[in-house]
């Protein structure tokens, strides 16, 4: 059966059998880089092929079906266009800041790469604190969109940075406490631990409805963090042209875009990892059969499945729903997430204090 | 009271979202529902109205219905119809004015249909005919009435 964690340790056995101790370690952490942005240049590609067929087939159209079988090459395509262009600095703008920027995101969203765990134990980084780590660094991107649309020195670019801080800061609130629902009742920060303590079935599963109203607050925020419709308030075309990135051009907007897929990804690369058991496969009781069926699954496949199926939701929401105004947005957030979390969150302790949960 | 109102709402918003999703969640898995027309490799199906440009119907006979009394060329917006004019020599020896050539700049037309409107016996129609594409664009101007066609009996 294939499984990445054999790929690893004969990788990691043949490493250190011909290379001196530092050395070894050197290109691990050199192969992981490679592996990471390999990832995500992958990431970037099928994420906006898929968005761009699901928001078709969502409009009664077709999407790219020119380049290459099915149009999978279109982003490819795309991608070179970009890389071919060039990429403009505006003559006010704070051209340190300004270049800094779409590094800063896209730094805050490598990091966040790092607890997650794609297999069974395939992991870059198994801290022991994974996920307030996670909530912690992913308020980090905020800086660099900040940073963009001030050094821009451009109304839009502003406005749409304010807005997009605004709006971040107020949900990271709601994701870190349906985040906490599922700490209180696994009893570890340890993406690891989490996970081990999905064996037995899921916490949506599990958790009954409180986790469920975790879950559902938590998909609202990731949606809300990744500044994506309905609330792409903080890029909205009709009234910001593109929000903080307006200035941008050529590779230095790519990898804004880029940051907004990967974003996505992680957001529901943790959500599945959470509630839906990252890697463990689906298990029923007492049915061995099927239990041993869904075990000949590969953990990778399962893991990418669930992030997948989130990341769908998430654009089945885009292309559903309509923007909030600001206002809306952030009465959604103080007036109901906010305090149904936190009642929430008292629910769940109570059902991990009194052993409810299965 | 409140909370009877606050639980409301949230009932009202979620139920109206789902609506939503499932209307996008069933075009999304019916892919029958799909109105794209890859128009070079098939053929569009336009709608009767659809205006691609004008033109004069002519009958088997080659007898078209216009008198050139150049109401349309008064109506048209910005100068797209010219209308010639000649005097013919009829059966009973009167003179009658008809047209010699009815001119028309497709390159300047904006299909508004002012013209098909104006006509007051119905010579010229819009057509669902949309490949206008050429090289030169002295090809746009064109002569609508056919070479040696006539006006159809009984058209004043």
């Amino acid at each position: 059966m294939f499984s990445l964690e054999k790929l690893v340790s004969i990788i990691q056995a043949w490493l250190q059998s011909t290379l001196r101790d530092p050395w070894a370690y050197v290109v691990v952490c050199v192969m992981v880089g490679v592996a990471a942005i390999a990832l995500f240049a992958i990431l970037g590609l099928m994420l906006v092929y898929m968005e761009r067929k699901v928001a078709a087939h969502m409009q009664i159209r077709l999407g790219p079906n020119r380049v290459g079988p099915m149009g999978l090459f279109q982003t490819t395509a795309d991608t070179l266009k970009l890389v071919m262009k060039e990429g403009l600095t505006p003559d006010g703008a704070d051209k340190f800041l300004f270049n800094l920027a779409p590094f800063m995101v896209m730094i805050a969203a490598m990091l966040i790469l790092a607890p997650i765990a794609f297999a069974k134990n395939f992991q870059i980084w198994d801290i022991s604190i994974g996920v307030l780590y996670v909530a912690a660094v992913s308020s980090v991107a905020v800086i660099g969109i900040l940073m963009a649309g001030w050094s821009s020195n451009n109304k839009y670019s502003l406005l749409g940075a304010m807005r997009s801080a605004a709006q971040i800061v107020s949900y990271e609130l709601s994701a870190g406490l349906s985040i906490l629902a599922i700490v209180i009742l696994s009893g570890s920060l340890k993406i690891s631990d989490i996970i081990n303590s999905q064996a037995d079935g899921w916490w949506i599963i599990k958790g009954h409805i409180p986790v469920i109203i975790a879950f559902i607050v938590f998909i609202i925020a990731v949606t809300a963090e990744t500044n994506r419709a309905p609330f792409d308030l903080a890029e909205a075309e009709s009234e910001l042209t593109a929000g903080f990135h307006t200035e941008y051009s050529g590779m230095k907007f790519a990898l804004f875009f880029l940051a907004e897929y990967i974003n996505i990804f992680i957001g529901c690369a943790i959500g599945a990892t959470i509630f839906l058991g990252g890697w463990m496969p689906f298990h029923i009781g007492n049915w061995e059969a099927f239990n041993h069926v869904m075990d000949f699954i590969p953990s990778s496949l399962w893991f990418i499945g669930k992030t997948v199926f989130l990341i769908f939701l998430i654009m089945w929401f885009r292309w559903t729903f309509p923007r909030l105004r600001v206002d809306q947005l952030l009465n959604l957030e103080w007036k109901y997430l906010l305090p149904i979390s936190m009642v929430n969150l008292l629910v769940v302790t109570l059902m991990a204090i009194m052993g409810w949960h299965l | 009271m409140f909370l009877k109102e606050y639980f409301k709402t949230v009932y009202q918003t979620i139920s109206s979202l789902l609506t939503g999703m499932r209307l996008t969640g069933y075009y999304f898995t019916h892919t029958k529902e799909i109105i794209t027309q890859q128009y070079p490799e098939t053929k569009p199906v336009l709608a009767d109205r659809f205006r691609g440009e004008v033109i004069m119907p002519h009958n088997e006979t080659n007898e078209h219905r216009c008198t050139g009394c150049t109401a349309c060329e008064l109506a048209c917006p910005n100068g797209t119809i010219k209308i010639v004019t000649k005097n013919e020599i009829n059966a009973e020896g009167k003179k009658k004015k008809a047209i010699d050539t009815f001119v028309y700049r497709l390159e300047l037309c904006t299909m508004c249909n002012l013209c098909v409107q104006a006509c007051p016996s119905d010579a010229i129609i819009m057509s669902n005919a949309f490949e206008h594409s050429v090289y030169d664009r002295r090809l746009l101007t064109k002569v609508l009435n056919k070479p040696g066609s006539k006006i159809m009996e009984g058209v004043e």
